[in-house]
């Protein structure tokens, strides 16, 4: 890999964890967000939107539907950028030397 | 028989050098045998009107079956044993190297993995255990079911790809890319195996407990059963029968708790908040809708919180699974797969729950099980009457068994790989070596869970299960986190960060509410740890300590190899696929 290629994946690999690193904290705040209102605002979570939905299990819900939404964001970032931009070092020329010393270690 | 011909299986699939191992499994066949027939002319003969059962003499009123030898779920159980051994046999042909051993050589479909991720993570402990929790207390189950799957998303963003990149048969492999081999394996594989044990413990003792439930047979027996069935999967079937094994279960308790959930909403109109609404006024001081006690000391709750979104991405047979994935994209495809189905899953776990307590109502299920794990199978009897409660018994039994198969098989990796191979054997090790120790380290693994399951009987497990977490959120997750993002990441600083998690958390857990009130049942004196998890000080505490010891005294040779690793981390996929095509 040359110095040029080095870059990019460098760029590349900071980008992936810019976006790993905020999905993640989006998902700590949300559930924790959750636990935190649990214990500190117990009427707020008790009281009742509608007959039997109180606002806690509406938002226990929404916890469980962020996780997939959360996944979902990271996925198709993931399938629609990241390995496109990875694809194009699979074309960049290694020696198949290059490769086997990668493979071997 | 069909365990015979299982036997003869072994004789062409096992090399000669392994002939003392295989007639070891012969007679683990054989013990496997005995306790099928033990079981089955036990249910043959025992009085079904007997008053032997506690839950039949608790609860003459409620007219429940429960607990007496259901002949239907002892067919669903046996049919599932079959098919399972079937897949066993063929794939105990296709099990001749270490990595089909451990991980099925890589050749399971990103969707077949999520589905087994789900089969390794839905175990009975949730499944019975929350739907008793939500059934009893209404909201607060919520608070454990969101817990553990928001630790999913956390493994997709951070673990999984780089892992699948980066390793080979175990975590430990990520860790050790760029340090020194020895102390890494050692102090990693020490975590695993307390985390497996753990976890074990938890599951044989729910299993002893709750097969003489459902089935109404011995504990010791149960205990027994559940140890040589699966050390068959594992042993003859490695990673991939233990795969299917998990996708079947999976199937089934996803299908089964689908089938039950909408058997309830059916009576309310198919609305939830129907359902919902019901139970509220069923109970109307208890306030099933709002939050109650589990969580009152905030610090508590954050602590448990940790414990369960880190512990996800820390344990050891969860992070396993994604080595038998072709390549990184698969594995990031299967945690997507994963994550839906177990949030379907607990979605379902509460509407079974608030069913239970309307249609069953909590009286009747304290009757029988004062932890409320039976809430599930009284709600299937009474939606679906005596072949309904044998199929969700037989799923039950069939879900702690595929668990701790998972378990064993990470356990063994474990031993085998990182102890045997990596540090007594310098990687030094031969194929049909490494088979043997990781066979051998399996059928150890089982006995120790099935000696453990009887000497824990009548314990309190319950906490076992946190503390799993625990000391997978602060052993595991840290180190792996650290050197997959952090370049001064060190040999020594990996270690002490290993250490300071595992001492720090059973130290606190040892002074907690946990062990000092519940357990030992000691005053609130002895309780030198307020926090029933201590997940809030150990997790950060082991980041601290792998931080401050790198920058310490900072590993060269661990900062040169980082550019190497991050670059096979991003393109590993690419570069195996490149030597695929040479």
């Amino acid at each position: 890999m040359n110095a040029d290629q080095r870059r990019a994946l460098e760029a590349l690999a900071s980008k992936r964890s810019t976006v790993a690193i905020l999905l993640t904290a989006a998902m700590m705040t949300i559930y924790f967000g959750f636990i935190l209102l649990i214990a500190f605002n117990k009427p707020l979570m008790s009281s009742l939107m509608t007959a039997g939905l109180s606002i806690g299990i509406f938002a226990g819900a929404m916890v469980i539907v962020s996780a997939w939404i959360l996944t979902y964001i990271y996925v198709r970032w993931a399938n629609d950028k990241y390995d496109v931009e990875l694809a194009k070092f699979s074309e960049m020329g290694k020696t198949p030397s290059e490769r086997k010393t990668e493979l071997v270690a | 028989m069909f365990e015979c011909s299982e036997h003869d299986d072994v004789d062409d699939v096992v090399p000669k050098v392994f002939l003392r191992g295989a007639i070891r499994l012969g007679v683990f066949s054989n013990c496997n045998t005995f306790f099928i027939l033990h079981f089955l002319s036990k249910a043959v003969t025992m009085n079904p009107t007997a008053p032997q059962q506690v839950a039949q003499a608790a609860a003459p009123a409620l007219g429940s079956t429960l607990g007496q030898p259901n002949a239907l779920a002892i067919v669903f159980f046996l049919t599932f044993i079959g098919i399972t051994m079937g897949i066993t046999y063929w794939a105990a042909r296709r099990t001749k190297s270490a990595a089909a051993f451990y991980t099925a050589g890589g050749g399971i479909t990103a969707g077949q993995n999520g589905f087994a991720l789900a089969g390794d993570y839905m175990s009975a402990a949730s499944f019975l255990g929350i739907a008793g929790l939500v059934a009893f207390s209404g909201f607060d189950g919520l608070i454990y079911s969101t817990g553990w799957l928001v630790g999913w998303p956390v493994v997709l963003f951070l673990i999984a790809e780089p892992l699948r990149n980066l390793g080979k048969y175990t975590f430990t492999d990520v860790v050790a890319t760029r340090l020194n081999q020895r102390p890494i394996r050692i102090a990693s594989a020490f975590g695993t195996i307390m985390v497996v044990t753990l976890y074990m413990i938890a599951q044989m003792v729910g299993a002893g407990n709750l097969v003489k439930l459902l089935f109404g047979i011995q504990y010791e027996l149960a205990v027994g059963i559940v140890g040589c069935v699966m050390l068959v999967y594992v042993l003859f079937g490695g990673m991939i029968a233990t795969t299917w094994v998990q996708i079947i279960k999976a199937v089934l308790l996803l299908g089964g708790a689908f089938i039950m959930a909408m058997m309830v909403l059916v009576k309310f109109g198919m609305n939830p908040i129907t359902l919902f609404a019901a139970a509220a006024e069923k109970y109307p001081t208890a306030n099933v809708l709002a939050p109650g006690k589990l969580v009152s000391n905030p610090f508590d709750a954050l602590s448990l919180g940790l414990a369960l979104m880190f512990g996800t991405a820390g344990l050891p047979h969860i992070l396993m699974r994604f080595y038998t994935v072709p390549n990184a994209k698969a594995a990031r495809k299967s945690v997507f797969y994963a994550t839906g189905l177990i949030g379907f899953f607990y979605l379902l776990t509460f509407i079974l729950g608030f069913g239970a307590m309307v249609i069953v109502g909590q009286e009747g299920i304290k009757a029988i099980d004062k932890g409320g794990n039976m809430a599930a199978p009284l709600l299937s009897e009474a939606l679906g009457g005596t072949p309904f409660l044998g199929f969700i018994s037989a799923v039950a039994f069939a879900t702690i068994l595929a668990v701790v198969a998972g378990l064993t098989l990470s356990g063994s990796a474990a031993i085998s790989h990182d102890i045997w191979t990596h540090v007594i054997r310098g990687g030094k090790s031969d194929e049909g070596e490494q088979l043997k120790v990781a066979r051998a380290s399996s059928i150890v693994l089982a006995i120790v869970a099935v000696v453990l399951g009887i000497l824990f009987k009548g314990q309190n497990v319950a906490f076992m299960v946190g503390l799993a977490f625990a000391l997978a959120a602060s052993t595991t997750f840290p180190v792996l986190v650290m050197s997959i993002f952090w370049k001064p990441f060190t040999t020594q600083g990996a270690v002490a960060s290993i250490v300071a998690g595992l001492v720090t958390t059973i130290t606190l857990i040892w002074f907690s509410p946990t062990i000092q009130v519940d357990i030992l049942k000691h005053t609130a004196d002895s309780v030198l740890f307020p926090l029933k998890n201590p997940g809030v000080i150990s997790i950060p505490l082991s980041f601290v300590v792998g931080v401050a010891v790198s920058l310490l005294k900072p590993e060269p040779s661990a900062q040169e190899k980082y550019k190497e690793t991050s670059e096979r981390l991003h393109l590993g996929s690419l570069v195996d696929h490149q030597a695929a095509a040479h």
